[in-house]
């Protein structure tokens, strides 16, 4: 099956305030094919986000370049939506009116504006809280609003940057099955980055798992058992260590513990 | 019903202000040194007499309000667009920022003998020239020097809070709004201004606060002939101290109450910044 995305070749540095180039990326190349859920796992500082960010077309790579549907990727562009780890919902608009935004932007007209956020609201179940303002909501209701806003511009690909991050791990566990729920309706391929191990294996198809900085790709993991996947399963625990093995191997070699 | 136990807390301490005052001036027994309360009100709940002869306190704190509104109105035209320029590129906060930030700390009395020698006493009725007439008498009570002054005054807050409003918007809410399709008048209208204006609204707040404050400095200008600050300085050199007073409360009494308005607008607008962690 032919890449929906692919990232090649792609480098990216950054100056620090005090001058120093820090390498951030380091010959990244992936290739996604659609309706596959990826996840991104690496030491912190390695440059996941970034890759993220270069495949939203909010940063520019140094070097190489992502294609989307054969074209190359250097803005935003309508089929790729994205999901912010911190709270991007806009606290001054209801949970309505966020889930259009969007829509405004892409200057659909009212009727269908309101048609569309009431279908993503429904799907993340999310329709009874469409007059409420942000505050109002707590940290795993105010993701589902974003993830409801990015799927309204019907993207084909999810970029999920640490979404759950900042969720208690109660509401972690049970966000990732209704995270798991809209990737079986929706078909939408998604690319997870994510901190935690667990996350990844519990739920993506393949796992990226990168080197300490400059963050380079060193594996790529298949995770074939079916879902829904029980965390007591051997195999589950089997690859979660291996994965942990790795990660802490390169935290130790980078010398940053 | 609920006694307003706040409410109440704080009428005492006005309360007991007023009794000091009393017996203080009938200790004191001058009223050029101090009037007694009951002089004082007996000008400030008849606000529609002629006082010395420069018409009643209302018309005066009407003058005055005009004008103070006039020099604020340029502030706020000038200074929001500029701070929300400079607050989003910062090859125009590099362009401006030093520059304006040598004029801060000059005090807007300080402008003075300058706005004197460049406007005299020339006023808005020269710059729709008219000379004579109903109409020349209204114009001419607004001095250019004057405005200028108050217009001084009120600049700062609003540019300052501006620049800070729009440089506090969150990063994520940008980006998000980027990938969402927004382009750059998306953002500056959907992200940018309704994330920054509670800051902007509170610098126009503090602004018009500062602008009133500068106004007896603006009314003592040379050619004024009206207003509440004329008519404070002009009561004292007829040693009317109780003129003096009352003409001192109603600046108060005005300040506060515009003050007020703002803050109704902010709590019932911008509740969501209150309660957004």
């Amino acid at each position: 099956m032919s890449s929906i995305v692919s990232v090649k070749n792609v480098y990216k540095s950054f100056l620090t305030e005090r001058g120093q180039t820090i390498n951030a990326l380091e010959q990244a190349n992936l290739e996604i094919t659609p309706g596959e859920f990826v996840s991104i796992v690496g030491p912190s500082g390695c440059g996941k986000s970034t890759l993220l960010r270069i495949m939203a077309g909010l940063e520019k790579a140094d070097l190489g370049e992502t294609i989307y549907a054969g074209r190359l990727l250097n803005k935003p562009h309508q089929d790729v939506g994205m999901v912010f780890q911190e709270y991007s919902v806009l606290p001054w608009r209801t949970v309505f009116d966020n889930v259009c935004l969007g829509l405004e932007f892409l200057q659909e007209k009212k009727s269908v504006r309101s048609e569309r956020a009431i279908q993503y609201l429904k799907l993340v179940g999310m329709a009874k809280f469409a007059d409420a303002y942000p505050y109002e909501l707590s940290g795993g209701m105010r993701q589902r609003v974003a993830i409801a806003r990015a799927l309204a511009n019907n993207p084909q690909v999810l970029l999920m940057d640490e979404p759950f991050g900042a969720l208690d791990a109660h509401t972690r566990i049970l966000m990732q099955k209704e995270l798991l729920r809209i990737w079986r309706e929706t078909q939408k391929t998604i690319i997870l980055v994510t901190h935690s191990v667990d996350e990844a294996v519990y739920l993506a198809n393949r796992i990226v798992v990168m080197t300490s900085r400059p963050g380079k790709i060193r594996e790529i993991i298949n995770v074939d058992f079916e879902h829904p996947r029980n965390r007591s399963n051997p195999l589950y625990g089997q690859m979660t260590a291996r994965i942990l093995d790795i990660l802490e191997e390169e935290v130790v070699t980078a010398g940053e513990f | 019903m609920r006694i307003p136990y706040n409410r109440l807390l704080s009428l005492l301490t006005l309360l007991v202000f007023l009794g000091v005052w009393s017996w203080s001036a009938m200790i004191i027994a001058n009223k050029v040194v101090l009037p007694s309360v009951s002089e004082v009100a007996d000008i400030l709940f008849q606000p529609t007499e002629n006082l010395l002869s420069m018409g009643s306190l209302i018309t005066n704190v009407l003058i005055s309000l005009l004008r103070v509104l006039l020099g604020y109105l340029v502030a706020v035209v000038i200074a929001i667009p500029l701070g929300v320029a400079m607050g989003y590129y910062d090859l125009v906060h590099t362009m401006f920022g030093d520059f304006l930030n040598i004029f801060r700390p000059i005090p807007p009395l300080a402008w003075v003998p300058l706005v004197m020698a460049w406007f005299g006493i020339a006023s808005l009725a020269d710059l729709f020239m008219v000379d004579r007439g109903t109409w020349f008498i209204y114009l001419n009570n607004f001095k250019f020097s004057m405005i200028f002054i108050i217009f001084i005054g009120a600049f700062y807050p609003i540019l300052t809070s501006s620049i800070h409003g729009v440089r506090n918007v969150n990063r994520v809410f940008i980006d998000a709004a980027r990938v969402l399709g927004a382009n750059e008048f998306d953002i500056f209208r959907k992200i940018l201004l309704p994330a920054a204006l509670p800051s902007m609204v509170n610098g126009m707040r503090i602004g018009l606060g500062v602008a009133w404050m500068c106004l007896v400095s603006a009314e003592m200008l040379p050619g004024s002939i009206s207003g509440i600050g004329y008519l404070i300085t002009h009561a004292y050199t007829l040693a009317a101290t109780d003129i003096v007073i009352a003409g001192m409360v109603s600046i108060g009494v005005t300040g506060a109450f515009m003050d007020w308005l703002f803050r109704s607008v902010e709590r019932r607008y911008f509740a969501w910044q209150r309660l957004a962690r």
